[in-house]
């Protein structure tokens, strides 16, 4: 529970590591998407932490990054073939951010700090504690975006049709938005 | 023509940090000096333009004609990794200065998206070898063009101004480079605007 609690508040992913930077601008641009994306990952991120943290004693220590990173990318290569065949929409929204699964420091890093140095069983709780700290952050930046942008939430248009703001919902807002909630974060951090 | 093209859209129009978001986490991470700046823009420069052409030329050659090509992010990120390791063991005997000049920058550049994206987007627009490079590095041109701007912005705001607590470090580099994006966005439809002008389509 506390390595949960963990995740999701004191080590976020987003807001606090600031890991995992460019999924989190590339695929925030509405709610849903950002969802998706901190889903993906997060499927991701719990096997790799448990297969990981199982064959920990097995890979001599000289070539354990190379053989991480073969376990992540058939992790990423599954979750495409997954997504093409059940999710087709999320997979062409998202695009080549599924493949970029890989090079998310996130999930090599939480191999390299936490796999490779606990059971299995916590590997996953730690997993599960990341990527729902991650989802979360990717749901909210995505929430903000797209209620900035289009005065939707979900799809759900709050503020009438004709509002709207393109900036927030392309790249310059990605980053404006994000450093702001940053920002938030470090105030409610000290407070 | 078609080459100029893709030159300047690739810089300008579709930048890869600014426009696509791949390559942020050096962008935010070693953009506080101008020196080290261009340093890893150079280094991206070279590593991606041999990355470009090493997985076409598997892409073409051995993933597609045996029907592999469901392997290709595993191939790619293998091929990456072995690559920066080799042209790091190159420069260190070969040229020494270039190696300090780039050394610390190359274990980096693994987990550097911009190159596996770069390499998938490559296959994926269908272009030939000739294309790719030239695309490869005119993306890279791009990307060390946006982080010694950048580096620049944030010298100057490390030197003049006076940022409030809660914005100290990332989030007011965030900001600065969503009013940087901003500035690019001006280039949007020069693409289209050329390829009128060559009478491509």
């Amino acid at each position: 529970m506390k390595v949960l609690i963990n995740g999701i508040v004191k080590e976020n992913p987003t807001f606090v590591l600031l890991l995992g930077m460019c999924p989190t601008l590339g695929t925030t641009s509405s709610a849903i998407n950002g969802m998706s994306m901190g889903l993906a990952t997060m499927f991701v991120l719990i096997l790799s932490n448990f297969i990981i943290s199982l064959i920990k004693n097995l890979v001599p220590d000289m070539v354990r990054i190379p053989s991480y990173i073969v376990v992540i990318a058939s992790l990423v290569t599954i979750l495409q073939m997954v997504m093409q065949a059940y999710v087709p929409d999320i997979y062409a929204t998202l695009g080549l951010f599924i493949p970029l699964i890989v090079v998310n420091c996130i999930i090599l890093g939480r191999a390299e700090a936490f796999a490779a140095k606990n059971n299995p069983v916590a590997s996953i709780f730690d997993g599960i504690g990341i990527g729902i700290g991650f989802t979360l952050a990717l749901t909210l930046l995505g929430a903000v975006r797209e209620l900035l942008g289009t005065g939707a939430i979900f799809g759900v248009t709050l503020w009438g049709e004709s509002y709207g703001m393109l900036m927030f919902v392309l790249a310059p807002g990605a980053f404006i938005a994000l450093g702001f909630l940053i920002a938030i974060v470090n105030k409610l951090r000290k407070a | 023509m078609e080459y100029v093209l893709i030159f300047i859209t690739a810089i300008f129009v579709n930048n890869i940090v600014l426009s696509q978001f791949l390559g942020i986490c050096p962008f935010l991470g070693v953009s506080k000096k101008v020196s080290t700046a261009s340093g890893m823009g150079a280094a991206v420069t070279f590593v991606l333009v041999l990355a470009t052409i090493v997985t076409y030329l598997i892409q073409h050659y051995v993933l597609d004609p045996n029907h592999l090509g469901y392997l290709q992010t595993i191939a790619f990120i293998l091929v990456i990794a072995a690559l920066v390791q080799m042209v790091e063991i190159i420069l260190k005997k070969v040229s020494p200065s270039l190696y300090q000049a780039l050394g610390v920058f190359l274990p980096l550049i693994t987990t550097n998206c911009c190159i596996l994206g770069v390499a998938i987007l490559v296959i994926q627009k269908d272009y030939n070898l000739l294309q790719g490079i030239v695309y490869s590095f005119s993306t890279a041109l791009g990307f060390a063009l946006a982080m010694i701007v950048f580096a620049g912005l944030r010298e100057q705001l490390q030197r003049f101004s006076r940022v409030p607590k809660a914005f100290d470090g990332m989030p007011i580099a965030l900001v600065t480079a969503g009013l940087l994006a901003m500035a690019f966005m001006g280039f949007s439809g020069v693409d289209n605007g050329l390829s009128r002008l060559f009478g491509l389509n």
